[in-house]
């Protein structure tokens, strides 16, 4: 079907080359052997020969006229491939300079100063946009009408109801291994009925509001994000504002009243199913009764740890919509962009969790409450 | 070209039936492409070009009918497997579609690295910046991300991937939508010198009467569910059907044809 590409002397006319066969893209590596080969100095080349041409073969063509001393200009072709000729001599005359991209050292520091740079100017937004969204939030308490209901409705059934199933089942299982956890250490000082306020101060203090505000970094941030950034993407966000409408109180007040509800409502879940998950180890395991687990529970722990876990759940859902809502908006019209916040947006609310609720718990334990 | 098919025609619709649910876009549509002419397709919104468009690439699979391209039968399974048409075949979308995480080099030169992996990453490189060159860009716009570039220089770098196999076929899908008027007739002006050089039968899909009046050697004008006619421009504006009529006839269709009157 194809003829193979050839180029060589020609006999009648010694210092003549006469070029033949297919110059084309599917012809390209053995054309690149067959240009290694030939003689590097010629009078002329003679390309009436080729049966076809291509953009690829033209400019291989092109780079050996160039190399033996002649132009491309100066190769014969068929009339039907003269435009082609003409059009990538054009653009071969000043051969493009190759951009190499370098991995080297330098661009490891200049990677490292992009990456400092980003961080500070993240914080600086998140800063920023706290006080943004204060300020809007503190319009929409001073006239109500401005609340919109049915969309934070809507995402409380997202963040909150949608998530339920999901936060009671992991914190049972981690109830459920702190209690094993701690029977097997404390069965050495024959000390098991103390699972009891382990299990309820982790739950009641840490684990619950903690493991809560994890799983919606994870799942509502992400969503967030997503739904933003695409919207601003698709000049969504511009068209609000254009409609002189505040993207503010429109997309990041709802979600935010939603967490603020939602997040609080499932750490207390969050507290239950872990201790159930405690009290069941307890009960197949170590021989307790439900009751003896339940009046333990009631007469060694005081409310304080539970006031104290809940307190933080407002904080963190706070950070969450916050991070969640600023990143959509950091969306820079690409699927790649969108990608990008995403991530950014979940390892950050879970980082900036984690962190804070390290710094409550050292106050916490310093306030001896 | 491994397509056989001795004759001069490159697409050949036969009895197109293409339907969403109960809504009938195509319904025995006949057309065909000769090899090497530009063929200006037009018709009112939701006539079904992109639809047609998308049923040749084989993107959408047709309700009934007959695609050949390149001598190829489109809509079988063999046909579909064997890659010809994929590799003969340059696309430019309406939006450009460039990969928006890859630089404009590398986005051009994705079809050859996966076509012709073999070939060294020198050569690769070189054949994708010939491309970006021939599209009429400045070769630091290959290290360019889409979402750096304009919208007429986006659609640039989409139709230097599109020619990066070196084509026998290009699909343009409105080239020269959104772009501003001295922009569009530049780009009338590249697919012209590329259809030449390159020896391309081009399918573009146009609302521009500009572009139809400079570039295409046919116009097929789609209504009706069907091609209505299929010839050169002086016969399809005598074609006698109200679509046509206003099309052609119309202020903005008079303007164009005298700003071709002038220039001739």
């Amino acid at each position: 079907m194809s003829e193979r590409p050839s180029i060589e002397h020609s006999e009648s006319h010694p210092g003549i080359l006469v070029a033949s066969g297919d110059w084309t893209l599917a012809n390209a590596t053995h054309l690149l052997a067959l240009l290694r080969e030939a003689p590097d100095s010629a009078r002329d080349i003679d390309g009436r020969d080729i049966s076809r041409l291509d953009s690829a073969g033209a400019m291989m063509l092109s780079r050996y006229a160039v190399k033996v001393g002649l132009g491309l200009a100066t190769v014969e072709v068929q009339p039907e491939f003269q435009p082609l000729t003409g059009t990538v001599q054009a653009i071969c005359e000043n051969p493009p300079r190759t951009v190499r991209k370098d991995y080297g050292f330098q661009q490891m520091l200049g990677r490292m100063g992009y990456a400092v740079e980003d961080y500070t100017r993240e914080t600086l937004a998140l800063v920023g946009f706290l006080g943004l969204t204060l300020k809007t939030g503190l319009g929409v308490l001073l006239r109500p009408v401005r609340f919109r209901l049915t969309p934070t409705v809507h995402h409380m059934e997202q963040v909150g109801l949608d998530a339920v199933p999901l936060v009671v089942l992991l914190s049972f299982m981690v109830g459920a291994v702190i209690a094993f956890l701690g029977a097997t250490v404390l069965r050495d000082f024959g000390a098991e009925i103390f699972v009891v306020e382990l299990v309820g101060i982790a739950f009641l203090r840490e684990f619950g509001v903690l493991l809560t505000a994890i799983l919606l970094a994870g799942r509502t941030a992400s969503a967030f994000t997503a739904q933003i950034g695409a919207m601003q993407s698709g000049e969504e966000v511009d068209a609000i504002r254009t409609l002189g409408l505040d993207p503010i109180e429109l997309l990041v007040i709802p979600r935010l009243v939603a967490l603020l509800v939602m997040l609080p409502l499932l750490t207390f879940l969050a507290m239950i199913a872990g201790i159930g998950g405690g009290l069941a180890v307890s009960m197949a395991s170590l021989g307790f009764t439900a009751e003896m687990f339940i009046t333990r529970l009631q007469e060694t722990l005081s409310v304080t740890h539970f006031w104290v876990g809940l307190s933080k759940a407002p904080l963190f859902a706070m950070v969450i919509a916050l991070i969640g809502c600023l990143e959509g908006f950091q969306v820079q019209g690409t699927a790649q962009s969108v990608g990008e916040r995403t991530t950014s947006s979940v390892v950050q609310s879970i980082s900036i969790v984690i962190l804070l609720d390290a710094f409550a718990a050292l106050f916490f334990m310093e306030m001896d409450w | 070209m491994s397509a056989a098919g001795g004759d001069d025609i490159a697409i050949r619709v036969r009895g197109l039936r293409n339907s969403f649910g109960s809504q009938v876009v195509h319904d025995g549509l006949d057309m065909d492409v000769r090899r090497g002419e530009i063929i200006g397709v037009v018709g009112g919104s939701g006539t079904g070009k992109s639809v047609l468009m998308r049923a040749i690439l084989g993107l959408r699979e047709p309700q009934g009918g007959h695609i050949e391209v390149l001598g190829v039968d489109a809509l079988s399974p063999a046909g579909r497997d064997s890659g010809v048409i994929e590799r003969n075949t340059g696309v430019l979308f309406q939006n450009g579609a460039l990969f928006s995480s890859l630089t404009v080099a590398e986005n051009v030169a994705v079809p050859l690295k996966e076509h012709y992996g073999q070939l060294p990453d020198d050569m690769i490189h070189d054949l994708s910046m010939l491309k970006i060159r021939m599209a009429g860009l400045g070769e630091d716009a290959g290290a360019k991300l889409p979402a750096q570039l304009s919208g007429g220089m986006r659609k640039r770098a989409a139709l230097a991937r599109a020619l990066s196999l070196d084509p026998a076929l290009l699909f343009l899908d409105e080239p020269t939508a959104g772009l501003d008027p001295i922009g569009a007739a530049a780009f009338d002006d590249l697919i012209k010198t590329l259809q030449r050089a390159l020896g391309l039968t081009v399918f573009l899909i146009t609302h521009d009467l500009d572009t139809l009046y400079t570039i295409c050697d046919r116009v097929a004008v789609l209504a009706d569910r069907r091609v209505l006619v299929n010839a050169p421009l002086a016969e399809v504006e005598r074609f006698d059907h109200p679509w046509v009529q206003e099309y052609f006839h119309g202020p903005r269709g008079r303007a164009a044809q005298a700003a071709q009157a002038k220039e001739a």
